[in-house]
């Protein structure tokens, strides 16, 4: 049995109120290298805060969860920000550019927490650029891009640093059909090399190009025939 | 993350608002312009005043020669001092209780029906009386060497006893007579602005003086320039009599510095207040401006926060970007600040004084107070949940 990228046991997650709203209720799930997994739902049915937990950016209140191995939910908050940085990249529905930098400064982002080398982060940027299609946008900010360049240059961003999981939160939610064709054929692309993707989506078209689809309902994760 | 990094952030971060940057600066700029004003201006006017007012007093240093068997000062010892670095003039005197009051006639006739007699001051000088006084030859001129070395018997009058015995010309060669002899009156000095009671004296070269028990010199006058008066007044005692330096009495004016201090410690109290004040009001626009921007930059720092920024990290670049802002308030305030001075003195003809630590100093303070600042917004930053941020 290959090694999972994801391994969650028994993960409950709890937001405080009186009495405690339940977010994740037992989730258990595997998801291994390559794997594109989508994940659907109806809205506050728990798949942002799934997301949150996979990203390292919210803690589960009880269970396990192991990221490449590791686990993570007892482990301080500087390793998880370390393990987040290394390990994930994360593509938004609202791509998250800072508007002020360039495009290739925007994919550079990802490395300046990492402590990598600083000497080839330009060329590694390109490289992704290249990656996702946008060699001729290097130097664009990103308003002069259309919404589906958008989303490529934040793909790109999350896949410098090469990490092991990319998780998307509705990331063709703010494009048009054609764009969203263009970043979905992307996806199909990373995964055939090697990536593992969680998708969280609420779109028929985005969930059904995943090889797996699980349904979220009240906090409860199910596979989605 | 790399130094470089976190310069890179925080520069592109407040470049990024160029305008706001520049407008949140402006109230460090106020802040330290207005301390440098305030520092430099109270330097500048203090200097100035005691300039002003103490120019003469600043200058003057008084050797007084007690009385002795042996003459402890020589006529010719002044040269001494005049070679000293700092002395721009100096005459030795010789006064006596019984030259004080000395019957001097302008006419040879005694004529009952007019006031030609006068009891006046008979003093011996040094050549270099007029510049010692800081006097000038209303007419004539003073007896110089020659005079000494000839033994003539000339005299210079004070300006108001000329006006006393009625010597208004010397054309004719005037004389007066002091006790029973004729002496020729070659110069009338006046607008004296040291030792003015040498106004109403009869003037004479010591070799005449001699004959009124003017032998000793009992008092030597030195003008310095300025800032020099402390040094020559240890210096003088030692040129004019270097065996006997200790029993000469020198009087030197007070040191200047405790003057000007007493008017920066005036001017500096009252300004500095403002000068705090402003920079005060400077620190809350940062914290303000930082607090709002780090509100705006919600999701900016939420996505710092995913792609591996450690609180620390955010921390750190909120608080780079208030000091940067601080530090750039400070350089431009204390620019303003000196070129504000240097205008001031400009316009008031006065010599700039600046502490040169001050340039160093202000940018410092700017900084500093950028930092203190950016202290809150940067932890409300650095305490945001990224879940909750990129909300």
């Amino acid at each position: 049995m290959p090694e999972a990228v994801i391994e969650l046991t028994g993960l409950t997650k709890e937001f405080p109120a009186d009495p405690p709203v339940l977010g994740l209720s037992q989730v258990s799930l595997r998801v291994g290298a390559a794997d594109y997994v989508a994940v659907v739902g109806p809205s506050g049915s728990g798949k942002s805060t799934l997301l949150n937990v996979l990203g390292l950016l919210d803690r589960p209140t009880s269970g396990s969860y192991l990221l490449d191995g590791i686990e993570t939910t007892s482990m301080p908050d500087s390793a998880r920000t370390r393990l987040r940085g290394s390990r994930i990249g994360f593509v938004f529905q609202s791509f998250h550019l800072l508007a002020h930098r360039s495009v290739v400064e925007n994919v550079m982002l990802a490395e300046v927490y990492g402590g990598r080398d600083r000497k080839n982060r330009r060329t590694r940027a390109l490289e992704q650029l290249d990656r996702v299609g946008l060699s001729h946008r290097v130097n664009f900010p990103p308003e002069r891009l259309s919404g589906g360049e958008r989303q490529r240059a934040a793909i790109a961003r999350a896949l410098l640093g090469e990490p092991s999981l990319l998780l998307c939160d509705e990331p063709t939610g703010a494009l048009d059909s054609k764009n969203t064709e263009t970043v979905l054929a992307l996806f199909d692309d990373l995964c055939a090399q090697g990536l593992t993707i969680v998708v969280i989506t609420h779109e028929n078209e985005v969930s059904g190009r995943a090889q797996r689809r699980l349904r979220i309902t009240d906090g409860v994760l199910s596979e989605d025939p | 993350m790399k130094i470089l990094d976190l310069w890179n952030e925080a520069a592109a971060g407040l470049l990024a608002r160029p305008v706001r940057s520049a407008l949140t600066a402006l109230g460090t700029v106020l802040g330290i312009a207005t301390l440098v004003i305030t520092l430099g201006t109270a330097a500048t006017a203090g200097n100035q005043i005691v300039g002003r007012f103490d120019e003469l007093t600043a200058t003057s240093v008084t050797v007084d020669v007690p009385g002795d068997d042996r003459p402890l000062v020589g006529w010719d010892d002044v040269r001494e001092v005049t070679r000293l670095r700092g002395v721009t003039s100096a005459a030795a005197v010789a006064e006596a209780k019984e030259s004080a009051n000395i019957s001097v006639r302008a006419n040879e006739l005694v004529d009952p029906s007019r006031m030609t007699e006068l009891t006046l001051t008979v003093v011996a000088s040094s050549p270099g009386l007029p510049e010692a006084v800081k006097g000038r030859m209303l007419q004539g001129r003073y007896f110089d060497a020659g005079h000494l070395a000839r033994g003539d018997r000339v005299v210079v009058l004070g300006e108001r006893a000329a006006q006393l015995l009625g010597v208004t010309r010397l054309d004719r060669a005037p004389a007066v007579f002091i006790g029973t002899h004729a002496y020729t009156v070659i110069g009338v000095l006046g607008d004296l602005r040291r030792e003015k009671s040498l106004g109403s004296a009869v003037l004479l070269p010591p070799t005449i003086g001699q004959r009124f028990g003017l032998r000793e010199v009992t008092r030597v006058l030195i003008n310095t320039s300025i800032g020099a008066a402390d040094l020559i007044a240890k210096q003088a005692p030692l040129a004019l009599s270097p065996s006997n330096a200790a029993m000469l009495q020198v009087t030197a004016p007070q040191s200047p510095t405790r003057a000007r201090d007493g008017v920066e410690n005036d001017v500096n109290a009252l300004f500095l207040i403002l000068g705090l004040v402003s920079l005060v009001v400077g620190a809350v626009g940062i914290a303000n401006v930082t607090l709002v921007t780090v509100m705006e930059r919600v999701t900016e720092i939420g996505l710092r926060r995913a792609l591996g920024a450690a609180r620390r990290h955010v921390a750190a670049q909120f608080l780079l970007e208030s000091s940067l802002t601080g530090l750039t308030g400070g350089v431009v305030g204390a620019s303003v600040g000196v070129v504000a001075i240097v205008v001031i003195c400009a316009v008031k003809q006065w010599t700039p004084v600046l502490d040169v630590r001050l340039a160093v100093a202000a940018p410092i303070a700017g900084a500093l107070v950028g930092l203190l600042a950016g202290l809150y917004p940067a932890l409300r930053a650095a305490r945001m949940e990224p879940v909750d941020a990129l909300r």
